[in-house]
């Protein structure tokens, strides 16, 4: 196996580019397109899940590191690793790609080419962006995941798609031109291009402006990905027009792009500045919970629905990152202590666990909002419409759909036994020790979660009488008429069922991979404490 | 050899163009569409020559070297060779694609190869010169023929206009930025860059306080960039530029857009670096507010076409603005690996086979189905999809999205300021970069997101084709893996940057 351990990244990373070169030269039919990507899909799947056995968690630290010479005149190579952070949301990845992929050779009938080309381009960069440790090669895969997805957004869309995907585009093309300053500004304060390297090297330490502007510029990039409130507005559009798939995709990881940087390059990289900004970090964390679950009451698409639950969601991430980030350095720490009396000890530990909270936030809401859209995808595949005044009673027709609805709703409003529960209590545990009043205005999110879960989803579409009349154009998946809604058919359930396992796995016994994320975070907060 | 071998590249053409202009004389012009084939393809073969001429000038592996003078009035160094290189691979490039573009157009081919020889011939000169006489001389030499391209469809009313407006501003330009070579003239007695900024550095010293005759330089800078920003198309002198991009022959716009913008960015440098040493904490502020209002005003005008050549042509406009600012983040002192003039130099080269690129598929469309308007575009990608995919790339690496050579000129140029600590100009940069990618999307929005299949299979001309080809090979080749190119960047700017005083 130490063979395979020096280049198993390099081939976790380029086999989906492998295939979407495949699809494209050897690609003749449509189903045989489909299968041959199912299939290689597998394989990225297969290594990550290697992974994830053969991290040395004991050891800890960056693992399975390779380096090559890329542009050595800046300094700047190609050096990729994974730590304890990196691979559950590589699991992630390659797990919500072969759903994507194999649920999309159900439904996608059009360009199938293109599409499948583009889903393995998107595989590619978004794994690019987890594994790479170096600023230059961070930044390609970085903005090179912006462009499968917006033409997997343009092309597969519904009605006004050329406008979300360009809204999409443009936001984040706007964000990430800012951290591609900062980087630069990074560059030149340590005269690296290693994210690891930089970061010990204390970019801007003692100098407040200037790290706070490198700060700002990275958050800019990450804030419009996450997306954090008020960068959030792209969001809505984009999932309301996206494809199935595209939609599960952009939920499921390319959000989690934004606050994995936050996790791997801010916190490390400016500790003063992180503690300095922390509480504007909460405070919009906290906002966009509670602003978010306030909109979805208010939503009248399931999809959009879903969408803004997400800014609600991704807003856990933002206050547990937040609430680590005001005891990045001693002075923090030490103002943290005398607010409460707690011990140092104590506040280091809710640092911990905010930022595992955060972690595992990141995970499930992949799981948990991956398998939402999927059924908002399930739905409007016979529904052809997502408006809920038209749903209602449901649940009698489509027992099926009803009870993975129900579940993937309950773990989404943090149900005890299911994923959400054990990340929402940890980031608030966390941020409650550090930043007790945001952490109290945050938790009037969970509240409002359970009216439009309880109320919009589950009550609107699945309770009461079915009434026939409100909806008359049913059909089946494969698009023929029906006389009403028909229950979810195999490759739908084979879809579904991993991502509901995985919510009870992970809801009833979450210590294997919280463990994971604990390793990085202690790392993370003995990192910064060594570095000042 | 010795000094007629450090011109070589500049002797190829100029015997290339006689030799055409001789055929087209000796045979009776306009005898069918063969002969117009043929001077294209001994257009490129001569362009071809003067590459290798140039490649082989190209000293990479001995930097310290040191630059060479020819007849006292070019210096030949790595800088210009660069550049050249730069030029002639677009003019052949642009050759290839354009012959039988302008075969069907136009009877007098001997005629119009002639003149695109001189014009390379003109640039090539204009970006070695190191006399402000052979400066001007050489950019009036590039203006009359490119005059003279730009209105060459004599029956084209647009062409005509393009030709004319062009004119009408050039000459005011060339006459203004004559009139600050006289002022430099009377300032310091001489006409030679090196000899210029030894003169001022004298009259300034150390104190960096402008006194005497060194006032002179100030009003002279600023007339003659009026001048060069004229060929370059830098606001506020790039009015002429849309309207003759999108009047002209599109294999004429294509390399006025990027071929003689690079030469006229070439000069610009050599002129700011070397003469204009003293002066830098003058010029710096001048060419930043420059290189803002062009970004913008590029940008922002580009937003509003619905042609796709006039779109790419303001577009044009506004990259020039980004390249103005490497030219301001320059360091002459301790050069570093992100050196605002390497930014300039790799900007100039990926661009260059960027908008070429971009250039030839509007050619490609002109050719295949006489539009240039975006509905034209509609849909593309399942008429013409390569070409669709081809557009796409340029359009991105415009855009400055990595994997293409559009991101690393703007890695190159932002870095640059960063570098010089110019936070707002990057800043403001930045803005433009997400401005400029909408109009970009539009097009590729066109091309790819209309579920209307219509329309039969482009048939694109094969050498248009291989020219296009090309300029993604090349495109995504910087993008992937710039360190070769990197290496001759910067010896190019350590040449130029070592002669500062």
């Amino acid at each position: 196996m130490e063979s395979l351990d020096s280049i198993v990244l390099t081939i976790l990373l380029f086999w989906p580019l492998v295939s979407a070169l495949l699809v494209i030269l050897l690609g003749r039919s449509d189903s045989q397109i489909k299968k041959g990507s199912i299939w290689a899909s597998l394989l990225p799947l297969g290594l990550s899940i290697y992974l994830l056995f053969a991290y040395d968690s004991a050891a800890g630290g960056m693992q399975f590191e390779q380096f090559a010479e890329w542009i050595p005149q800046l300094n700047a190579g190609y050096h990729i690793g994974v730590d304890g952070l990196s691979i559950p949301l590589l699991f992630l990845t390659a797990l919500l790609s072969t759903l994507s992929l194999y649920y999309s050779a159900g439904v996608i009938n059009e360009r199938v080419k293109e599409y499948f080309f583009l889903m393995h381009l998107l595989e590619f960069s978004m794994l690019g962006v987890f594994l790479a440790l170096d600023y230059v090669l961070f930044y390609v895969f970085w903005e090179i995941s912006l462009v499968p997805m917006y033409f997997l957004i343009g092309i597969w869309g519904g009605e006004n798609r050329g406008y979300a995907a360009t809204k999409f585009f443009i936001y984040t093309l706007v964000g990430s031109v800012a951290m591609l300053l900062a980087i630069l500004g990074v560059y030149f304060a340590t005269g690296t291009f290693d994210i690891v390297e930089a970061a010990a090297a204390k970019p801007f330490a003692g100098n407040l402006t200037l790290a706070s502007l490198a700060f700002w510029g990275f958050f800019l990039g990450f804030a419009f990905k996450v997306p954090s409130f008020p960068f959030h507005t792209w969001l809505p559009d984009a999932h309301t027009e996206a494809p199935t798939a595209g939609s599960v995709i952009l939920a499921g990881v390319l959000l989690k792009l934004g606050a994995y940087g936050m996790l791997r390059i801010m916190l490390p990289s400016f500790p003063e500045a992180s503690v300095y900004w922390a509480t504007w970090l909460v405070g919009l964390g906290a906002i966009a919970i509670v602003y978010g679950a306030f909109v979805c009451v208010a939503q009248t698409d399931l999809k959009r629905l879903i969408a803004y639950s997400s800014v609600s969601h991704m807003g856990y991430v933002m206050l547990g990152i937040g609430a680590a980030a005001a005891v990045m350095t001693p002075e923090g720490l030490a103002s943290a202590v005398n607010r409460f009396g707690l011990t140092p000890q104590a506040i280091q530990d809710s640092a911990a666990m905010a930022l595992n909270g955060a972690a595992l936030q990141m995970f499930n809401h992949g799981i948990i909002t991956g398998a939402l859209f999927f059924l908002v995808g399930i739905i409007y595949e016979r529904a052809h419409t997502r408006d809920l005044s038209r749903f209602g009673g449901l649940a009698t027709k489509t027992p099926h759909f009803y009870g993975l609805m129900l579940t993937a709703a309950f773990a989404s409003l943090g149900l005890p036994g299911l994923a959400g529960f054990w990340a929402e209590l940890f980031t608030f545990r966390g941020a409650f020790a550090i930043m007790p009043y945001w952490a109290a205005f945050g938790t009037i999110g969970i509240v409002i979660t359970a009216v439009y879960i309880l109320y919009r989803i589950i009550q609107n579409v699945f309770l009461g009488e079915y009434d026939p009349a409100k909806l008359t154009h049913w059909t089946t998946v494969q698009g023929e008429h029906a006389d009403g809604p028909t229950d979810m058919v195999g490759f739908e359930k084979v879809t579904m069922w991993p991502l509901i396992a995985a919510m009870f796995l992970i809801g009833i016994y979450p210590t294997p991979l919280v463990s994971y994320f604990n390793k990085s975070a202690q790392e993370l907060l003995a990192f910064v404490q060594n570095l000042i | 050899m010795g000094d007629l071998g450090y011109i070589a590249p500049e002797i190829i053409l100029l015997i290339g163009a006689l030799f055409i202009f001789c055929l087209d004389v000796a045979y009776d012009p306009g005898v069918g569409k063969k002969s117009g084939l043929s001077y294209m393809a001994l257009s490129a073969l001569f362009l071809t020559a003067a590459l290798v001429a140039a490649v082989l000038q190209l000293n990479i592996s001995d930097p310290e070297a040191g630059p060479k003078v020819a007849f006292s009035m070019m210096t030949i160094d790595n800088f210009g060779s660069f550049i050249k290189l730069t030029i002639f691979s677009g003019m052949i490039l642009t050759t290839i694609a354009g012959g039988r573009y302008m075969n069907r157009r136009s009877g007098n081919q001997g005629e119009f190869w002639t003149f695109f020889l001189m014009v390379s011939l003109a640039m090539s000169i204009a970006v070695s010169a190191n006399n402000l006489v052979l400066v001007y001389l050489a950019i009036e030499f590039l203006s009359i023929t490119s005059y003279m391209l730009a209105g060459f469809l004599r029956e084209n009313r647009r062409s005509n206009e393009a030709g004319l407006k062009y004119f009408l501003y050039g000459s005011i330009a060339s006459a203004v930025m004559l009139y600050g070579i006289s002022l430099l003239y009377g300032a310091t007695g001489s006409l030679y860059l090196h000899e210029i900024a030894a003169a001022f550095t004298e009259i300034i010293g150390d104190s960096r306080e402008i006194s005497g005759l060194a006032f002179a330089g100030l009003p002279a800078m600023l007339l003659i960039l009026a001048g060069l920003g004229f060929k370059a198309s830098l606001a506020p002198f790039y009015q002429w530029a849309p309207d003759t991009y999108d009047g002209s022959p599109t294999p004429v716009a294509t390399y006025l857009s990027t071929a003689s913008k690079a030469a006229a960015f070439a000069v610009l440098a050599r002129f700011f670096i070397v003469a204009m040493a003293s002066f830098e904490v003058n010029w710096v502020p001048v060419l930043a507010a420059f290189s803002i209002i062009t970004m913008s005003m590029g940008n922002l005008a580009a937003l509003r076409q619905s042609s796709v050549k006039r779109m790419i042509a303001y577009s044009s406009v506004a990259q020039a603005g980004y390249i103005l600012m490497g030219l301001v983040a320059v360091t002459s002192s301790s050069p570093s690996a992100m050196d605002g003039l390497n930014g300039v130099l790799l900007y100039l080269f990926a661009y260059l086979f960027t908008n070429v690129g971009a250039f030839l598929v509007v050619m490609a469309l002109e050719e295949t189905v006489d539009s240039t308007h975006i509905s034209a575009y509609r849909g593309l990608i399942k008429r013409a999809p390569w070409l669709a995919v081809m557009f796409t790339i340029f359009l991105l690496s415009l855009t400055g999205i990595p994997l293409t050579g559009g991101f690393f000129g703007k890695f190159y140029v932002f870095g640059a300021a960063i570098q010089r600590q110019y936070f707002w100009l990057a800043g403001i940069g930045m803005i433009n970069a997400g401005i400029a990618a909408f109009y970009y999307l539009r097009v590729v929005r066109e091309m790819f997101f209309t579920h209307e299949g219509e329309g039969e299979t482009l048939e694109v001309p094969m050498a248009l084709q291989t020219s296009l080809l090309i300029c993604t090979v090349a495109t995504v080749w910087i993008g992937v893996y710039p360190s070769a190119v990197l290496d001759w960047v910067s010896t190019a700017s350590v040449q130029l940057l070592s002669v500062v005083p």
